[in-house]
Parts: structure tokens; sequence; C-alpha cells
């Protein structure tokens, strides 16, 4: 279990539990997504208690954005963007040779639980479509050969 | 790298600190008068007017106050505030702290979107820079009493999240809903104290202007439209990229600047934006005419335009917080009804349902979103009409209502 990062660690409790206390827990479900990769069942009940707020409060935060995971996913997390400027520069052939070369369709993870496939919006990438981001890299001008040098150089 | 882009007042030259320290000179009330006079309008695509905005905020009696920087970026085909945010960092905090000046706050964030995360590391730099420079942090350039710093707060990848109080509510640990305004941001923002949100490319002139002032600002774009505007260029064209374009540019010139050919349609505005057709390629970006946080997107003639409007509305049905019936609702609808439209199968009855739809979405949403996003569908029904062939069959009759 990941503790939330210490954000609140040096903080008397008592002290910290104001209404901007609450500002804090993006910062923090951040911090621990980074950390594990996904945030359980048993982090929320954590943060929650260091908020002093219901856990369910916490759940309905993480399940709101789109980077924050509730299950496991691969170690690296590769999102292909399906905005139209990389439509219009061929981003479902990028998808397909993902697809293929990691014998995994868009949203799944391998089993070896090295990679995840997920679509995403827009990057702001557009200029150098198709676009996409590999964890919190972003990486223009895709062509199918990359694909297989990507995967190579995270595994 | 600065060297390299050339522009009309972003992409101008400008010496570090210029505007800060002539902001300085010129006082709170200065600024204030000169943001106001400059006609200077929001660049984030809903081109409120600044100065008033800051002198709201200025007036209030709360004794916090916050800047928040908006660089959330999320409408598909923008990317110029990522360029700003690489290539020209200071200029936007300096104009932060300009801001915090003029309205008399001592914090602004960074709201950085969480695809942008791995600029951190370089932005932390640059603020740590500022502050051995004495630009951020106490007696700011020596102005006793002026104390500024600033704070990167990160999305975690939702569109919703740009708009100012869903921005806002994210700051405060929420859920990115937008809230009922009024109250505005400016009266009741960041726990409830005044908080002015502007667009990043808003912070960068507003450094230029405080170092060269309101008449030449005014040389530039139209008499409505003040100054120039950042156009993220993207789609069926040679040179797609980050152009600064004095206000009244056409579409016209926009094609043929970005060695476009063959081109059947642009974009304007990114997915909430309008589709402009051939006929229509004399319209001018500015207020008065194509308003736009700045994307544009090039379809040529091989492209179906109802694609894009399905990839669009997939995008919006993705990003709707779903607070609100007609945009939860309403989106749905107008995808189901680009695929009848795709088989020639919707008939003339229910385009008129559609239409109507679309107008209560665009009157009845809470925020933005909501009230934008039958932009493209109604504009490329209105448009493109060879886009699409209506249904002669009366039979099946289609109702959204039920
Ligand atoms: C759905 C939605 C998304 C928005 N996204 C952004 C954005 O990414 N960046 C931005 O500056 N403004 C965005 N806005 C507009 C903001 O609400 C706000 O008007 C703007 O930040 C004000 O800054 P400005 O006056 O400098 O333009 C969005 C609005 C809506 C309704
Ligand atoms: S219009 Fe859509 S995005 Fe905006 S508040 Fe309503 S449901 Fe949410
Ligand atoms: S429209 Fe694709 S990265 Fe922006």
């Amino acid at each position: 279990m990941v503790k939330s990062g210490g954000y609140m660690k040096d903080k008397n409790k008592e002290v910290f539990l104001g209404e901007e206390n609450r500002s804090r827990l993006l910062p923090i479900l951040q911090n621990v997504q980074d950390k594990k990769g996904y945030i359980s069942d048993a982090d929320m009940q954590n943060i929650a208690d260091e908020l002093g707020i219901h856990p369910v409060e916490v759940y309905s935060v993480v399940t709101f954005y789109s980077f924050f995971n509730i299950n496991k996913k691969g170690k690296y997390i590769i999102r292909v963007s399906n905005c139209i400027s990389n439509v219009l520069a061929g981003s479902e052939k990028i998808v397909k040779e993902f697809e293929k070369k990691l014998k995994i369709k868009v949203g799944e993870t391998t089993e070896d639980k090295k990679f995840t496939l997920e679509r995403t919006s827009c990057i702001g990438m557009c200029d150098q479509a198709p676009a996409i981001m590999v964890d919190d890299k972003l990486i223009g001008k895709i062509t199918p050969q990359i694909v297989g040098e990507i995967i190579k150089d995270l595994k | 790298m600065e060297a390299k882009r050339k522009g009309p007042v972003i992409f101008s030259e400008i010496k570090p600190y210029a505007g800060l320290k002539q902001a300085l000179e010129l006082g709170e009330s200065g600024v204030l008068k000169l943001v106001q006079d400059s006609n200077l309008k929001g660049r984030g695509g809903a081109g409120f007017p600044t100065g008033l905005k800051w002198k709201l905020a200025a007036e209030s009696a709360d004794k916090e106050k916050f800047v928040v920087c908006n660089a959330d970026e999320g409408e598909p085909g923008t990317f110029k505030d990522r360029v700003l945010l690489t290539e020209y960092p200071v200029l936007v905090f300096e104009g932060m702290v300009i801001a915090g000046f003029a309205i008399g706050a001592e914090k602004g964030f960074l709201y950085l979107r969480g695809e942008y995360k791995s600029f951190i590391l370089s932005i932390e730099k640059e603020l740590e820079r500022m502050r051995k420079d004495g630009a951020l942090g106490k007696d700011i350039l020596g102005k006793k009493g002026f104390n500024f710093d600033i704070e990167i707060r990160i999305g975690a990848g939702a569109y919703i999240c740009g708009e100012e109080t869903a921005l806002i509510e994210s700051m405060e640990g929420q859920r990115g809903e937008p809230r009922n305004r009024p109250p505005f941001p400016v009266d009741t923002g960041y726990y409830r104290h005044p908080t002015t949100v502007n667009n990043v490319e808003t912070f960068a002139i507003i450094t230029h202007l405080a170092a060269k002032g309101v008449s030449w600002f005014k040389s530039i774009g139209t008499e409505k439209s003040v100054g120039s505007k950042l156009l993220s260029i993207s789609g069926d064209c040679k040179k797609s990229g980050v152009y600064e374009v004095p206000f009244g540019i056409t579409i016209k010139q926009i094609i043929k600047m970005s060695g476009a050919e063959n081109t059947k349609a642009v974009q304007v505005g990114g997915a909430s934006g309008v589709c402009v057709s051939k006929k229509e390629f004399n319209r001018s970006i500015s207020y008065e005419d194509l308003s736009t946080g700045g994307s544009i997107i090039i379809f040529n003639e091989e492209r179906n335009l109802l694609d894009a409007v399905k990839n669009f509305l997939t995008f919006f049905e993705e990003e709707s917080c779903g607070q609100c019936t007609p945009c939860r609702e309403g989106i749905p609808v107008l995808i189901e009804a680009v695929d009848l439209l795709r088989k020639g199968e919707c008939t003339q009855e229910y385009l008129k349902d559609l239409f109507s739809l679309g107008e209560t979405m665009q009157l009845a949403s809470k925020c933005g979103l909501g009230q934008s996003c039958p932009n493209a569908f109604l504009s490329v029904l209105n448009n493109f009409k060879k886009e699409y062939s209506l249904s002669k069959a009366n039979k099946k009759e289609k109702k959204f209502n039920g």
C-alpha cells in the first residue's frame, strides 16, 4: 500500500483539516497513480481517512478522471490519440500495428502485464500526427515501422 | 529557440521582464487601465474582455485573491499553449505576475493538462530561475510589499476541466463538474475567493502589452478585434503548426499559408467550432466573424465530413460531465443521427427534429460544452448538403422523443 507520498506527513492533522485540505486530493491521487499505476480500494480508504472525507467521495473523484485507474494496468500505458487530425493522418493504422505487435486489442493489457493499449482524445500534438502518449511522454509522427521500435525500447 | 518564430505580438522581440518592470512602474490602477484601454479579449475561446475581468476582481474587498492560468488546452486541434509553455514559458508567467499585481493576488496557479505533465521539469526550472531573478517571491523586482508565486496543478485527463468553473472544482479536489454561473469566478472562485482565470495566450499578450503600450497593440488586427491570434493548424495541409496572425485574416489566406490543396472544408474552433465551406472561405478570423480559440483543421476533397462530425460527437460523449440532460442525452441522439444520415435513412421530418434538438442543446445546456457541441453537426448539415441524402420513405419515421 502506497501512502499518500508524505503530502501530509509533517503536518499536524488537526491543523490541516481545513476545507483546503481537500484541494490536495488530486495531487495525492496523482502520486499514488504514478507510484503503483492504479489506486486501490485500500488506498482510497486511507486517503479519505487522511483528508477527513468519506471514501465514496474519493472514489467519485477517481472515477471521474480518465488518467486514474482503479484496476491494475500494464507497466507501460500506450495511448493512441483518436482525435480527428490523427485519424486524418492514419492513426487507425497505428492502433492496428500496436494490436498486432502486442497481440492485444485496444483496452487490453498484455499477459506479462507490461503493456496496456488505449485510445485517448486530442493530446495537443495535432501538428505531428499521428501521435501517441507512452505514460507521460508525447511522441509524434508515428509510423507503423516505429511502433516495433517503441515496444522494443520499452522491453 | 525564441528567435525562430516571428509574429506581430507574441512572437515579436521582447527583453526579459520588460513587461513586468513597466507594469510595476504603472502601478495597479495603471495596469488595469492599460488592459481595459487595449480592448484585449480572452484568447481561450469565449472572448471575454480581460480588462473588465481584472477590474471586477481588483474591486473586491476580499483579502485573498487568485490568478489562474488555464493550460488545460483540450480542444481538439489546439496545441498553441503547448508551444508557448515549452518555448516561451517566462512570457506567460510574467503575464501572471502582472495579473497578480493588478488585482491584488499573491498566489497564482498554472492548471496544466495531464497530457502535458512531461513539461513540468522544464517549467519548474523556469519558475526557479524567476525566483532567483526576483521576478517571483517577495518584494518582486524591488517592489516593496508585492509578493507573488506560482504553483502548478495538474489535470488528469478531463477536457471539461478547461471550463473555468470545472477547473476550479478540480483544483479544489472535486470532480470537474461546471458550476452555475453567475456567480462568476471573479467574484466567487477558488474557495469562494475572487479568481481570474485566463488562457495561456492571454497572459503572453499581457506581457507584451505592458512593455509596449496600447497604441502599439491597437495598430495590429481589426477595429473590433485588436491584436493577433495564435492559430494551431493541422489536418490536410503541408505545413501544420502554430502561426501568429493578425485578426482579420481570411480562411483563404490560412489555406494558402498552410500549403493545403484541394481543400473541401475548414473546421474553425475545433470540435466545438463550425465547419466552413468553400463559398465562405472569404470569412475572417475575428471576434465579429469566426471567433475561435485558434484550432484550424483542414479537410481535403476526399474526406467525408460526417465522419469528422461523428468523431467530434464521440469525443463529446466521452467528455461530457453528464450533469445536465440536454448535453448528456442529446449527444448520443446526434451520433445515431450521423449514422442514419450516412446510410441515407434519415427523413426530412426527422431532420427537422434534429435541428430543433441541436438548438435546444445550444440554449439549455449548462456549460459551453453542451452549448457548442451541436455546432459542427448543424454547420455540416447546413453547409454540406452533398455529404448526405435524405430518405424519401415515410414508413420508418424516427422520433427521438419516443
Ligand atoms: C468545455 C470547455 C472547455 C474549455 N477549455 C478551455 C481550455 O482548455 N483553455 C482555456 O483557456 N479556456 C478554455 N475554456 C474557456 C474557459 O472557460 C475560460 O473562458 C477561459 O479560460 C478564460 O480565459 P480567457 O478570457 O483568457 O480566454 C473552455 C470552456 C469550455 C466550456
Ligand atoms: S453541458 Fe454537458 S459538460 Fe456542461 S455541465 Fe452540462 S452535462 Fe456537463
Ligand atoms: S487533434 Fe490530434 S493530437 Fe490534437
